[in-house]
């Protein structure tokens, strides 16, 4: 029964030399000691893996980089290594194709410029400074700009959205998709926490269906349900459908993120803000959101990372986004069919990139919102 | 005015007048008929044994909490489901919370000029010229870009008094301003509150505080068990108290 003696009974009294920490614990060996070898088992798992790393690196990395074929070579020059390494000359042959699709061959500079119009709103977007007036402004300007280089138009010859493919329509979905429902699931926390009897039944029903469907049905509803609603001649662009479907979709689950910030706050800061005369909005806008918000920046960003994954499912309702032009640019080539998993491979780098950018995004600007929060 | 009874009419001169007062939480009677004249310029102290409705009964005054019987008149506003009668009376009335409720993203000045700017629509070198005023009058001037967070508990509590002050309030409610510092940092609030008072604000007060009751209340109210026990000067209450309640709690309080 030694062991249940209170712990303060047999702690050391405090070392004589005062304010420095006891030595030790600082070097190579030590880490070494204290993390891979601290005890019998941790030294064979560390043994174990770091064998299996010895057998494994060198195999990939050979068949990844030192004898891929990365040359111009066509497919002669990756059959020659075909077995041994990689074949990153399918990149290199049809990365047109995958960015792309099959937007008109030349005319391929227009999605290029949108997709860096894109890419520039998003860092804009991303950073303190531009969030302001400007940024509204700043977001007319570059989905104008998008849309018109896209569609054409205005001396640019037209470009039907059937015809728009690749990476541009997965930045589309993807960005516009957050842009729409993150202010949507904003409005939906606060309406199933409302007062009113009616705004809350309606954002529970809202979220509580949506969430419990999966997204390729609400694609798939889109197509096809649209038409039903909509007068006799009138036409639904199909992509706008499949935006339209995202947005609502990815809004409820952000409103049950939202939320979680919400009962996070606690209920002295809305008291606080009652008492000093703010009205709801206000009171709303001005400091019960800033605060849910940051407490839910994981759970939003999750969300984020998620839809940009999904709207890879638009392809059931034909539409020609990135993964799909990837698969595409191989399946169609008889004579790259083969060499599929290396343009796979390369469409799993470019969703990783964007998605890992998403990701330490939200840990930079956690770390931004916290300063001087706390000592 | 010429009225020589401490005691005020209900005339002009009432900050807050409240007549039959009744709340429940549920099935719990936590106010029982409060009848209650506030001068203005008065300064009065609630105090009671943890539960006796007293925080309950300042909430009210501000709407914080809804009372279901009876009416509460605050300057002339009466308190009903009208929002904009509340939104009135919220911004002529400043409150300080025992846990502070200061702004944790904003930095001590924006909490100070916000509800400025954006309820009585101040321009913002105005506000910020006022907040840093308040925050000089509480002698903690030197905070002003700082947050919340880093500062301490008594730094937050008079800037909490700042924050309602750049309101330019009628009536300052405190809710146990004190009970939530650690002792060493209850002075410099209290001597901030007794500033406040020596200035004329009308002050309503929950707190257990004797010495601050002393110094500077016109009248202790002792409420317990939802209803107002007993009211009187501080000389009075505290040397000769006249309930059987109060007795209680007085003995209870003074040999901490």
């Amino acid at each position: 029964m030694a062991r249940l003696q209170p712990a303060a009974v047999t702690a050391a009294p405090p070392p004589a030399g005062g304010s420095r920490p006891p030595p030790g614990g600082s070097g190579p060996v030590a880490w070494m000691r204290a993390n891979l070898f601290s005890s019998f088992w941790n030294s064979v798992a560390t043994v174990v893996t770091l064998a299996l790393l010895a057998w494994i690196v060198p195999k990939v990395l050979g068949w990844m980089i030192l004898d891929a074929s990365w040359g111009a070579g066509g497919v002669a020059q990756c059959d020659a290594v075909r077995g041994q390494g990689a074949c990153w000359t399918v990149v290199r042959e049809k990365f047109r194709f995958m960015l792309f699709g099959v937007y008109p061959f030349e005319q391929q500079w227009r999605p290029a410029v949108a997709v860096a119009v894109l890419c520039a709103l998003l860092v804009v977007s991303a950073l303190r400074r531009f969030w302001n007036r400007w940024l509204v402004l700043i977001w007319i300007v570059g989905t104008s700009t998008t849309f018109w280089l896209m569609a054409g138009g205005l001396g640019l010859p037209p470009v039907r959205s059937e015809q728009w493919g690749g990476l541009p329509v997965t930045l589309i979905l993807a960005i516009f998709g957050i842009a729409f429902a993150f202010p949507l699931g904003i409005l939906l926390a606060l309406g199933r926490r409302s007062q009113l009897p009616i705004v809350r039944a309606f954002s529970v029903i809202y979220i509580e269906v949506v969430r419990g469907v999966p997204l390729i049905t609400v694609l798939f509803m889109a197509s096809v349900m649209f038409a039903l609603f909509v007068p006799e001649g009138m036409r639904i662009d199909q992509l706008l459908r499949a935006q339209i479907a995202i947005i609502l979709f990815v809004a409820a689950y952000l409103a049950e993120a939202v939320r979680g910030g919400l009962q996070a706050v606690p209920k002295g800061q809305y008291e606080a803000a009652e008492a000093l005369g703010l009205s709801y909005w206000q009171a709303t806008g001005l400091i019960v959101m800033p605060q849910a918000l940051k407490i839910s920046i994981p759970a939003i960003v999750n969300s984020f990372i998620s839809l940009f994954k999904d709207t890879s499912l638009v392809v059931i309702i034909a539409i020609y986004d990135f993964a799909y032009a990837v698969k595409k640019s191989v399946e169609t080539d008889f004579a790259w069919k083969k060499y599929f998993i290396e343009a796979f491979l390369f469409s799993i780098l470019v969703y990783w990139i964007f998605c890992f950018a998403m990701s330490k995004y939200s840990q930079w600007l956690e770390r931004e919102l916290a300063r001087g929060d706390r000592h | 005015m010429a009225q020589p009874d401490p005691r005020p009419a209900a005339g002009a001169a009432s900050a807050i007048r409240i007549r039959g007062l009744n709340k429940w939480y549920g099935d719990f009677h936590v106010l029982r008929n409060i009848d209650l004249d506030v001068a203005k310029g008065e300064r009065i102290v609630v105090c009671g044994p943890s539960g006796s409705g007293k925080s309950t009964l300042i909430r009210c005054i501000n709407r914080l909490e809804q009372h279901q019987q009876g009416s509460i008149v605050v300057d002339g506003i009466e308190l009903t489901d009208n929002l904009k009668n509340i939104d009135a009376v919220r911004s002529n009335v400043g409150m300080v919370f025992q846990h502070f409720n200061l702004f944790p993203h904003l930095t001590v000045l924006d909490n100070c000029t916000l509800a400025p700017i954006w309820v009585r629509k101040q321009p913002r070198a105005e506000a910020e010229a006022v907040a840093r005023r308040f925050l000089e009058r509480v002698r903690i001037a030197e905070q002003a870009p700082k947050y919340p967070g880093q500062l301490s508990g008594g730094q937050q509590q008079r800037v909490a008094i700042a924050r309602a002050l750049c309101m330019n309030p009628s009536i300052m409610l405190f809710d146990e301003p004190t009970s939530a510092l650690d002792p060493e940092m209850v002075k410099e609030v209290l001597d901030t509150m007794i500033d406040l008072a020596r200035e004329g604000m009308t002050m309503l007060c929950v707190t257990h505080e004797m010495g601050f009751a002393r110094a500077v209340a016109d009248r202790v109210i002792f409420m317990d068990n939802g209803e107002i026990v007993e009211q009187n000067t501080p000389e009075a209450f505290f040397g000769n108290p006249q309930n059987e309640r109060s007795r209680q709690f007085l003995s209870q309080i003074l040999d901490r």
